[in-house]
């Protein structure tokens, strides 16, 4: 062995016995740690604000730190925070889709409509609605990977589209709840876990976050997921399928839309074509309060639950404490800048 | 795998594509001519806000029937959601274009619209505005509306008259339409208070009292959705919550849901406005307690009508005594009438409503 | 270490062509790499040297001509291809994912699952497994100066990613590695430091091709130098048969190509 080899064998081996997870220098100023800390962890910033905001309602007013308003909370968010999850992943690739309600919405009244106009079972109807969505994420996916469209002006044309196909369809009649088959509202259905007040519709998407939170770290689609957004033609180089990745993205996304349209029958108990025009900003706002970069490449699903959590928290908390409404818009917008501007702060991270 | 590039003239074309599907679907209301009668030339049009919301689907219909029984040409046009203006000044243009006598707008922005309209008068167009007024009002020749404030007073009366003969005090919930404060939510929640006897501050705003009977405001955004999520908000803040004011039939029915999975579907009394065909279902199911019925057909036939006479003699319509807009009526309907206001049943009310 | 015009190249490109409209990025391009060397390949910019790498290691599909690999024919249709079939490219522009860790971007697009049910069924990569098989590969490599193996390529220095591109070649590359511009962006110590590295790669036994731009590290590291010229192969000398002004001359065309040496 050469002297050099021999050299960085030594040093090798010393780091490996040391192996500190963080750098962590105490001659560096709070900030600088501050910033490499959320840089390492960037779901903490957001968790942070979730944690403060509950503890300054439940001052305000009590009421608000109970099992059945917190219940209450969770069920509100629920059917963003599942449309919010395929947004992340869109997002993660660095694209963006706006098309998110109009696929939800379409989605429910479709199988709102296969259930009763259509005549058929439930679960046939529910599996047909559920690939419904499906088929228009991959609409989506489709343009952008092989027509080469910006995700923004494909979303921004599937949008107007799907939604305008929900009017014809729905002949803006809203389907009732009591006319279709139990299987449709079921995920309304609360079931009481610990003191606390849960919906299907709540534990489907907690399970979805759960799943998808796995495959992000653990599997290699998620890290080319990441890759893709992160550098889409490095990713290529590197021998990933990247418009497959892409596909996959829009495609998955399109189905977690329709398990949120069926989790908004469940919450309606009916299917309405006249909900769902700001689902896309809704959702967007999720994922920007989680921490994910809108550029690609950084953050996750976990932020994205706590985004949607901070924003119910909010809209509940504030009226809890008597603010007026138009405050709450004001206080989640003031959010969405103070998220970005600390995306852009902690990127600019060095070593 | 293939490679997967596609030539640079397939993109644009196909970018071309999605771009005209796009909106030639969104704008399918924007410039589609509507079943005219036979027209002897004479061109009038029909300008709404969205053609989804089933309020303008039966306004279109209602003026198509008119249009059809007068013998004008109609055309109609729709912007492709609330707030789109500038659909709507596209529609005035093709009307101008096509030497229109005059036509009936339901503005998505009352004060953006009003140099279009003008544009339009100086055409010599006889310009009537429907359901919403215009900012200022008298940019139009006319205003076919309904009261809204009316509308909103006759539910507070009907609630004031069951909540005294049941010897309850009120705790009320107002859910209103959004942050906006438009005219159409402050008139029917201001009416409300009036005639449920709340002491209201300023008129022209919503949430400036503080009566003790207020449980507190939030806002729907008109849909099930936002009625949902609202009421669970207000109904935590104050439990004791037995009256609800909603802003439309569907906030009503997602309030109903939020109160039903709290148990109080039965304790609590909700009110609405609108009287669309699923609204009337909802009180004879008793969801809805009351609600103040609007007649969009009226308003479209009726102004389908003056813009005939106007092309005949160029007489120009009156509005009703003492308010600065023809009012087109507003019915209470419910099936649990009280003594003192005037209602009909679900039954006349499936027969009248819309949607 | 030369070759013998006798022996079977590892790697072969004959009649290379690639047009991209009216411009022609490379006309019958030529070019062999024999086993046990390190190829230089200069030239002026427009000379055609990007396409052909981008040929050999399939980011680029030519309009027509062969490539062979131990006279073999092969068609590329994917970088992917390129690298199944033992060629592994370092690009200009590195290629890394800076978002991703050390350990990530060294398995990137060949990650490792857990053996069993865990790795078939939940598709669950093996973390633990590729953080140690990275560390290893930088420590065989002499890369050793890095904190963590989990730290984010984008907090790395210019040579410290470079050398995680260089052990990613290096790692997986069974035939081939093609390093384009490796020493570019740094300053002396580290690029020092990646010739070295070079040099280690090849005397494991992969025969390298190198893309520079930086004739001084030419002539310190090559066998064999290939100078590319308006799209084509102009001629090949060694650091022993010319100097550096007169490759310099033949690569700019003041200097007519002597024949092939090589």
């Amino acid at each position: 062995m050469g002297q050099a080899e021999l050299l960085g064998v030594m040093m090798a081996t010393e780091t490996t016995t040391r192996e500190p997870e963080f750098e962590v220098r105490h001659h560096d100023s709070f900030g600088l740690r501050l910033q490499h800390v959320l840089h390492a962890n960037p779901v903490l910033g957001p968790l942070a604000v979730l944690v403060v905001a509950i503890i300054a309602f439940s001052i305000v007013n009590p009421r608000f730190f109970s099992a059945p308003n917190l219940s209450l909370v969770l069920a509100q968010v629920t059917v963003i925070a599942t449309l919010a999850l395929g947004q992340t992943l869109i997002i993660l690739t660095a694209g963006i889709d706006l098309s998110v309600g109009a696929i939800a919405v379409f989605s429910s009244i479709l199988m709102a409509n296969f259930a009763t106009k259509a005549g058929m079972p439930g679960f046939l109807a529910l599996i047909l609605g559920l690939l419904c969505g499906t088929a228009m994420g991959a609409v989506n996916g489709f343009l952008v990977t092989r027509i080469k469209l910006p995700p923004f002006i494909v979303t921004l044309g599937t949008l107007t589209i799907f939604f305008s196909l929900n009017a014809v369809v729905s002949n803006s009649e809203t389907v009732r709840g009591s006319d279709m088959p139990d299987l449709m509202t079921w995920t309304g259905t609360t079931i009481p876990i610990g003191g606390f007040r849960l919906t299907y519709g709540s534990i489907i998407m907690l399970l979805l976050f759960a799943y998808f939170f796995y495959a992000l770290r653990s599997t290699s689609w998620g890290k080319h997921v990441y890759a893709t957004g992160d550098d889409i033609e490095a990713a290529r180089l590197a021998g990933i399928r990247t418009n497959r990745v892409l596909f996959s993205v829009y495609t998955i996304a399109g189905l977690l839309y329709a398990i949120g349209g069926w989790i908004l029958i469940g919450r309606l108990a009916s299917a309405s074509p006249n909900v769902g025009v700001d689902y896309n900003l809704d959702s967007i706002t999720a994922v920007v309060l989680g921490g994910t970069s809108l550029f690609g490449g950084r953050g996750g699903v976990l932020g994205t639950l706590i985004g949607a959590l901070i924003v119910g928290v909010f809209r509940n908390g504030l009226q809890l404490g008597g603010v007026e409404v138009v405050w709450q818009g004001f206080a989640v917008g003031l959010l969405v800048l103070v998220a970005v501007s600390l995306d852009q702060w902690i990127r600019k991270v060095k070593t | 795998m293939r490679d997967l590039a596609v030539s640079r003239r397939g993109r644009l074309i196909a970018a071309g594509c999605v771009a005209v599907l796009a909106f030639g679907t969104a704008g399918c209301g924007g410039g589609d001519s509507g079943s005219g009668g036979g027209g002897g030339g004479t061109v009038v049009g029909l300008i709404t806000k969205t053609d989804t919301n089933p309020f303008f689907v039966k306004m279109k219909q209602g003026a198509q029937a008119a249009a059809k029984q007068q013998g004008v040409d109609l055309q109609t046009f729709a912007g492709k959601q609330d707030g789109d203006n500038e659909s709507q000044v596209q529609a005035i243009e093709n009307l101008i274009s096509a030497g229109a006598k005059g036509f009936l707008i339901t503005p998505s922005d009352s004060k953006a619209i009003v140099p279009s309209i003008d544009k339009a008068k100086q055409q010599g167009m006889l310009v009537i505005a429907l359901d919403t007024p215009t900012d200022p009002p008298n940019a139009v020749d006319a205003t076919f509306a309904t009261d809204n404030y009316e509308a909103g007073k006759l539910i507070g009366q009907w609630a004031k008259a069951k909540f005294d003969k049941e010897g309850k005090t009120a705790k009320i919930a107002f859910l209103d339409l959004n942050a906006n404060q438009v005219s159409v939510d402050v008139k029917r929640d201001q009416g409300f208070m009036d005639g449920f006897g709340i002491q209201f501050g300023d008129p022209n705003k919503i949430g400036d009292e503080n009566d003790p009977r207020i449980a507190g405001h939030d806002v729907t955004n008109g849909n099930e959705d936002g009625g949902r999520t609202a009421m669970e908000n207000l109904l935590q803040k104050d439990p004791s919550i037995n009256l609800v004011y909603t802003i439309n039939e569907p906030a009503a029915a997602g309030a109903y849901q939020a109160l039903k999975s709290a148990g109080k579907d039965k304790a609590v009394t909700i009110v609405s406005i609108d009287g669309g065909c699923p609204g009337v279902d909802n009180v004879k199911n008793g969801v809805i307690g009351a609600t103040s019925m609007q007649f969009p057909l009226k308003m479209a036939s009726l102004g389908i009508e003056a813009l005939a006479k106007f092309a005949k003699d160029g007489s120009k319509p009156q509005a009703t005594a003492g308010k600065d807009f023809m009012d087109t009526g507003t019915t209470l309907i419910t099936d649990t009438p009280q003594t003192g206001v005037d209602a009909k049943d679900s039954t006349w009310g499936k027969q009248n409503c819309w949607g | 270490m030369t070759a013998t015009a006798t022996m079977t190249p590892v790697l072969q490109a004959k009649g290379l062509t690639k047009r991209y409209g009216r411009v022609t990025a490379i006309e019958s391009g030529d070019l062999e790499l024999y086993p046990g060397e390190i190829l230089a390949v200069i030239g002026d910019n427009g000379a055609g040297k990007s396409s052909l790498i981008k040929a050999l290691s399939g980011a680029l599909i030519p309009d027509s001509g062969e490539i062979f690999m131990d006279g073999n024919p092969v068609h590329f249709r994917n970088p992917m291809d390129a690298r199944t079939a033992g060629i592994e490219t370092v690009y200009q522009t590195l290629a890394v994912s800076p978002g991703l860790d050390i350990a990530d971007n060294l398995f990137l697009g060949r990650e490792e699952r857990k053996p069993g049910v865990l790795g078939s069924v939940f598709r669950m990569l093996d973390r633990g497994h590729m953080r140690s098989e990275a560390r290893r590969h930088m420590t065989e490599l002499g890369i050793g100066t890095l904190q963590n193996i989990g730290q984010a390529v984008e907090s790395l220095s210019g040579g410290q990613r470079q050398a995680v591109a260089v052990a990613r070649s290096a790692a997986f590359g069974s035939k081939v590695v093609i390093l384009d511009e490796p020493t570019a962006a740094l300053g002396v110590k580290e690029g020092n430091r990646v010739l070295q590295l070079i040099r280690d790669v090849r005397d494991r036994g992969l025969p390298v091709i190198l893309i520079s731009h930086n004739m001084p590290h030419v002539f310190e590291v090559a066998d064999r130098i290939h100078i590319q010229r308006l799209g084509r192969r102009a001629t090949v000398i060694t650091p022993q048969s010319h100097s550096m002004s007169e490759a310099v001359a033949i690569m700019t065309g003041a200097a007519p190509p002597p024949p092939m040496v090589a």
